[in-house]
């Protein structure tokens, strides 16, 4: 049985497209050293760092916890680099639970970044391999052909989409952090943004952003020692298959459908939808909102645009189950911390102390990211309740 | 907390080249035979799996991705990852065992160096503002380490030749997978010229291509399963500054701060199987184990012998442990370090049942 | 006098690393064969499916796979996405269509142009077939293959794409 743990400090950057103004280091610390006085402790309060963030070569810095360790505070302590592709935002902070859960520590201090503006995304994920075909056409070439099969398949009407990329940021406007900031924004906008992978537009893809996520974790028996309060971590998961197999289903993987099973059955979920009062979910394409809704059992198959349509998800229509109230990956994404945002934005809710996209009275939040071909899931359920 | 167990280990050979064979076909072999020692068959006998790797040695973003196509991993399986040597991947599954979220892990590392020029590649480890412009390779600061050592007097370059000379002996004797063995006499060794002073080419490690892989699991499981196994009676892992200046480099204060967490000294030690790259480091570590003459140091050659990047470290665990499984010894350590002049180090503590 | 500068937030520090890669012993197979101009993909000896490129394992079993089994260039349509950003180096004009496309004989997609054909009537199910590069031209790349286009032949109904043997679609 896992040592209960909670969420006791939240630090994050502001999210921007460049920020020229720290190194790669100043930006980790600053995220850290907030979280840290969020948790009202100093970095001599803490046992362990456990760091995490997309490939190496979007900074070109191997390995980089060998870099960071001075600016983390690190020095003398155990420190960890986990690495799973776009979903290791949500793994990191899994593993970095794992420490205090397996009663091996009891306080860690987690952090994950990117640094978009001194890498280049596109450069590292097309090296020039001579034996495959150059069509690298980015993340969104890969994904909207399966994109395309989901609105084939649920008869979907075309402006869902447009739909959720609206609505996400107009919750991005809520939020100060948010790298994206268009409180204007209208559905009519987004229609009329360019094409860019058919039937991805500009609108509907997340942004590239600079910025970094940490979150102090905690043993039951040192929480009180923190002055907010803390988000319980009352499920994890974690997931994985291939990324290509004969008869894969791509629209709804099945490891997603197994670790929201397996997540849920730990926090006692029984109905996602009535038993969350929110969600932070990993949606970089705005399409994957209706996608995920099904994936996570909120909405029947074939069924999940019509929540999005109806504005169950949107905070501004009061919907009963708003999905990234931030503003998700599509206001803010430095990748290597996105899926850790939407972890830390769920605690964030259940702690009360989300500012002006907080949803009220919110106990319970699912926190989830995924990655590389749809193919890697981490989840985590926190709450206000220890259960 | 649980008692973690040791079940099965298995090693590809360490070759300068693996030539045709990609990261899956390097690591099905192992994976296959450990699990098969343990009785198994696929990822899905297992409760959870980790692997260890570095992008930038295959210089592929994603390399560890398609790892997962050797895994079969239908329907999906709890899998993780760190871009770490698999030591650390190892550190990552007990700690899922701890917390009761797996009874049983398959971990692996794998690396293939032979596409890229390792130590300049690992010269991107370094500050990326100040240190990685200058591109000091790794070997370079291993020998400034080293020179430091025999300028204060802590050890000769006669003692750097013992290492060597020792590793080349028991690789002979005793590791079937070894790149570099054989008989030679320290003399000879110090009759070579210098290669990055006062290193001399066989002071470094080879370069190698392999993977390795371990299955472990509660005892309880290991019980039920009718395995012999060897049990961690302690792991613990500890990073120190990147300041290379502001570290005493003859000594490894983590390395020291690790052992002490766990265990080391709580009884004899009869086999260390040490992650040292450069025959120097042998001596710092051997000194921050505080091991005596009582103890085999790296009875498989060590990484001298061969070094997997990304795999060593796990095997040094599995060198360990193979033994207590073969009922050769009751108590050891292995070592696994990462970073520039052993930044980081990881000591764990085996024992027999 | 001092001169007003702006101030230094960053420097270039390019970083070149040579890698000489390896595609691994069943891709390099399979390239040889595209030289060739023949498709050859692998079968599991556990589920029997047929990969196409071979990677060397059946990644839902996790076996080696080393049976060759020579696949069409005739492909169904499995889904697609109009492009219309340009690809860097290439010369190929937005907008063009990437599509997955499963060969007649194996079981899984494979990422590739669709050119000569109306954008807009793209659809899953769509019978199409490579147009080669002059055998002169060919190399050890899926490139030898210009891009597909599409053939006139009746589609292929949702639950059969990825069914199709290696003879053919006969309705």
């Amino acid at each position: 049985m896992a040592n209960l743990a909670a969420v006791v400090g939240i630090g994050q950057t502001k999210y921007q497209t460049r920020r020229g103004d720290v190194s790669i280091a100043g930006l980790l610390r600053e995220a850290a050293v907030k979280a840290l006085e969020d948790a009202g402790l100093g970095f001599d309060d803490i046992d362990a760092v456990i760091i995490g963030k997309a490939p190496d070569m979007f900074e070109g810095v191997v390995m980089p916890e060998i870099y960071l360790t001075d600016a983390l505070g690190a020095n003398g302590k155990p420190m960890l680099r986990v690495h799973t592709a776009g979903s290791v935002g949500g793994s990191t902070a899994l593993v970095a639970a794992s420490h205090v859960q397996s009663g091996t520590f009891k306080r860690v201090l987690t952090v994950t970044f990117e640094k978009q503006s001194e890498s280049n995304a596109m450069w590292a994920l097309s090296s020039p391999h001579p034996f495959s075909p150059h069509l690298n056409a980015g993340a969104g070439g890969y994904f909207a052909p399966i994109i395309r099969e989901y609105m084939r398949r649920s008869g979907a009407p075309y402006d869902v989409g447009i739909k959720v990329a609206t609505k996400d940021r107009l919750h991005g406007a809520r939020n100060p952090l948010a790298h994206l900031q268009l409180p204007d924004i209208t559905m009519a906008k987004v229609e009329e943004s360019p094409m860019l992978w058919d039937p991805i537009r500009f609108l509907e893809s997340c942004p590239s952003s600079d910025g970094a996520c940490a979150m102090v974790i905690a043993d039951a028996s040192l929480v009180s020692e923190s002055p907010k309060p803390p988000a319980w971590i009352r499920g994890v998961a974690m997931r994985s298959e291939p990324t290509m197999y004969a008869g894969r289903e791509e629209v709804s993987p099945q490891a997603g459908r197994d670790c929201a099973a397996d997540v849920y059955a730990q926090a006692g979920i029984t109905n996602p939808r009535k038993d969350f009062d929110c969600a932070e979910v990993y949606v970089p394409f705005s399409w994957y909102e209706p996608m995920w809704l099904e994936n996570l059992g909120f909405a029947e198959e074939g069924k999940g645009w019509k929540l999005t349509m109806e504005g169950a998800t949107s905070l501004d229509e009061n919907g009963d189950i708003p999905w990234n109230c931030s503003g998700g990956v599509l206001s803010s994404n430095p990748i290597g911390a996105s899926g850790m945002i939407r972890f830390a934005e769920a605690a964030r809710q259940v702690r009360g102390d989300a500012g002006a996209h907080q949803v009220e009275g919110a106990r319970t939040a699912l926190g989830h990211a995924y990655g590389g071909g749809a193919q890697f899931f981490a989840m985590w359920v926190v709450s206000a309740d220890k259960g | 907390m649980k008692d973690i167990a040791i079940v099965s280990f298995a090693q590809s050979d360490c070759v300068r080249n693996a030539g045709a064979k990609n990261e899956v076909e390097l690591i099905m072999p192992v994976i296959k035979s450990a699990l098969g020692a343990a009785g198994l068959s696929t990822a899905q006998d297992v409760d959870f799996t980790c692997s260890g790797s570095c992008d930038y040695q295959q210089g592929a973003a994603f390399a560890f991705v398609l790892g997962v196509d050797a895994l079969g991993a239908v329907p999906p399986i709890k899998e993780s990852h760190v871009e770490m040597d698999a030591a650390w991947a190892l550190y990552e599954a007990i700690l899922k065992i701890r917390m009761g979220h797996a009874d049983s892990a398959l971990v692996y590392g794998f690396g293939k160096s032979s596409p890229g020029e390792l130590p300049t590649v690992l010269s991107q480890q370094l500050d990326p503002y100040y240190l990685a412009p200058l591109w000091v390779d790794t070997v370079s600061l291993a020998a400034m380490q080293a020179r430091m050592m025999l300028d204060q007097g802590v050890m000769e370059e006669a003692d750097m030749a013992a290492v060597v000379a020792r590793s080349r002996r028991n690789a002979l004797a005793n590791n079937p997978h070894a790149q570099l063995k054989g008989e030679v006499a320290v003399e000879q060794l110090l009759a070579e010229e210098t290669w990055v002073s006062p290193l001399r080419k066989h002071d470094c490690c080879p370069v190698s291509d392999g993977a390795s892989a371990m299955v472990l699991c509660t005892v309880e499981k290991a019980r039920e399963w009718g395995k012999p196994y060897a049990v961690i009676s302690g792991i613990d892992h500890r990073i120190e500054t990147h300041n290379l200046g502001a570290r005493d480099l003859t000594r490894s204060v983590s390395t020291e701060q690790a052992a002490a967490v766990a265990g080391v000294s709580d009884g004899a030690i009869e086999v260390a199987e040490i992650y040292a790259p450069y025959s120097h480091q042998e001596i710092i570590l051997t000194r921050a184990l505080g091991l005596g003459s009582e103890t085999v140091v790296n009875p498989s050659g060590g990484v001298l012998a061969g070094n997997l990047m990304m795999a060593s470290g796990l095997s040094r665990i599995g060198e360990v442990a193979q033994r207590i499984i073969n009922g050769d010894i009751k108590r050891g350590l292995a070592h696994a370090t990462s970073g520039p002049c052993l930044q980081h180090n990881l000591v764990t503590v085996l024992e027999a049942a | 006098m001092s001169e007003e500068r702006e101030m230094i937030t960053g420097i270039e520090v390019p970083i070149y690393l040579k890698y000489h890669f390896t595609a691994g012993e069943a891709t390099a197979r399979f390239l040889s064969q595209v030289r060739q101009g023949k498709l050859v993909g692998q079968r599991c000896p556990s589920c029997n499916n047929v990969y196409l490129p071979p990677r060397g394992s059946c990644a839902a079993c996790g076996v080696a796979t080393t049976e060759e089994v020579e696949v069409a260039d005739k492909c169904t349509v499995e889904s697609f996405t109009i492009v219309y950003i340009p690809i860097p180096g290439n010369p190929i004009q937005p907008p063009y269509v990437i599509a997955n496309l499963i060969p007649d004989g194996a079981n899984i997609s494979f990422i590739h142009l669709l050119s000569e054909c109306d954008n807009d009537t793209v659809h899953r199910g769509q019978r199409v077939q490579a147009v080669w590069k002059p055998q002169e031209e060919w190399d050890y790349a899926m490139d030898n293959i210009r891009y597909f286009k599409p053939l006139d032949e009746p589609d292929v109904p949702s639950e059969s794409i990825g069914k199709v043997p290696v003879t053919g679609w006969e309705v």
